[in-house]
């Protein structure tokens, strides 16, 4: 699917499925993102019996979803994150999140994207991973743990023994860190 | 249907929206915010850039081994579902994540009378919170109330003022539980406005406290 030592793209991969329903595709993103699925759902608290058959629905959650991944909106990572968020919100809390309308993006609907749309968006996600990666640890975390959910400021307050001012603060920071990090690339 | 507003001066704060995000609001609290979103394309846009983020702190997090035979049995499972449709949405004269909980537009509202010419049409969601409809006659003030927790409000149609300022349509109104306030509808068009509650409002005035039980939030 892509010469060896090139990085994986994960949009070609997501595309397959979606154009082709190609199943070695698929295979290859449960590979990638189902053990990551399942870690950022244990860390957000959810036992792991129920990680493993949230993350298991999610990525088949992905595979009954392809028709609608569009890689001009949002890439392959961003999209299984909010699938993913929206399985724990179902198993963990029985609730639902309600979805605001599509942005008008101007855009045809069966326009396909280009390659040039294809390779920005796996080159925009792994900017911003590297972005993550280069925080120093304790602000990493915090960002981390805004994600993982279900913990409240007030109670990583009691963790970590900080004020709730400094962690709303130290938050902000990480946070435009992070945007500072993105605009140097 | 595109209903976004640009004159939308009150916007959800960063808690919120990180909130949402996370998926830990109350759905009472959610669908307020998503209506919002619907609306301001601005906050729309802040929200996509945190779901970007999520994708990253997803993709660069700690990986737990699946068990054995998880993917097998995933891809045993494709054969047997369908494609999930986009929900089909129709064009009303409301944002579609509110459409889709009044099941139509404003002319689906079963208004309940609360007093003054006030009329609330409570919306079912999950227990943690609750949201309602309320539609305010042009110029009448609402009882002054104060509440438990937070209370959003987002206005549909008309506007209102109170102590913190005006409110337009889009605008979204964030109160804490220190805030006692009387809001008041403009003159001209009667108000209508979408309100999330933490915990039922305790109203000030001798029939409003009497009327209270019959509000069902």
């Amino acid at each position: 699917m892509q010469a060896a030592g090139q990085q994986t793209n994960w949009t070609v991969l997501m595309l397959a499925v979606r154009d082709q329903g190609d199943r070695a595709a698929f295979a290859a993103l449960f590979n990638h993102f189902a053990p990551r699925v399942k870690g950022f759902l244990m860390k957000s608290g959810t036992p792991e019996a129920v990680a493993e058959d949230c993350a298991q629905d999610a990525m088949v959650t992905v595979w009954q979803k392809a028709h609608l991944f569009d890689p001009r909106k949002a890439g392959v990572s961003t999209w299984i994150f909010t699938i993913a968020r929206n399985r724990r919100i179902d198993a963990l809390r029985k609730s639902r999140r309600p979805e605001p309308e599509d942005l008008d993006w101007g855009l045809g609907d069966g326009e396909s994207p280009d390659q040039a749309d294809i390779y920005a968006a796996e080159e925009e996600a792994r900017e911003l991973g590297q972005a993550l990666k280069a925080l120093p640890a304790p602000q990493r975390a915090l960002i981390e743990r805004a994600y993982w959910g279900d913990r409240s400021q007030g109670e990583l307050a009691a963790e970590t023994g900080l004020p709730l001012g400094t962690i709303k603060s130290r938050i902000r920071l990480a946070l435009d860190r992070l945007r500072r990090e993105m605009v140097k690339e | 249907m595109n209903m976004h507003v640009t004159t939308i001066r009150h916007h959800l704060s960063d808690d919120l929206l990180a909130a949402y995000t996370s998926g830990d609001l109350p759905e009472a609290f959610g669908l307020v915010v998503a209506v919002h979103l619907s609306m301001c394309t601005d906050c729309h846009a802040r929200s996509m850039a945190l779901d970007v983020v999520g994708g990253a702190v997803l993709d660069t997090g700690d990986k737990v081994s699946m068990g054995e035979g998880a993917l097998g049995a995933a891809l045993a499972r494709l054969d047997a579902v369908a494609q999930l449709p986009r929900p089909a949405r129709k064009a009303h004269d409301v944002p579609a994540p509110l459409a889709d909980y009044i099941g139509g537009g404003l002319e689906a509202v079963k208004w309940k009378s609360v007093g003054k010419g006030v009329k609330q049409a409570v919306l079912r969601t999950d227990g943690a919170a609750s949201v309602r409809l309320l539609r305010i006659p042009a110029g009448v003030a609402v009882p002054d109330h104060g509440h438990k927790g937070q209370e959003l409000t987002l206005v549909l149609r008309g506007a209102f003022r109170d102590e913190t300022g005006r409110f337009g349509p889009g605008d979204l109104e964030i109160a804490s539980d220190d805030l006692e306030h009387v809001p008041v509808a403009e003159p001209g068009e009667d108000c209508i406005c979408l309100a999330a509650t933490e915990a039922p409002l305790r109203f000030k005035g001798l029939i409003p406290r009497i009327a209270q039980p019959f509000f069902r939030i």
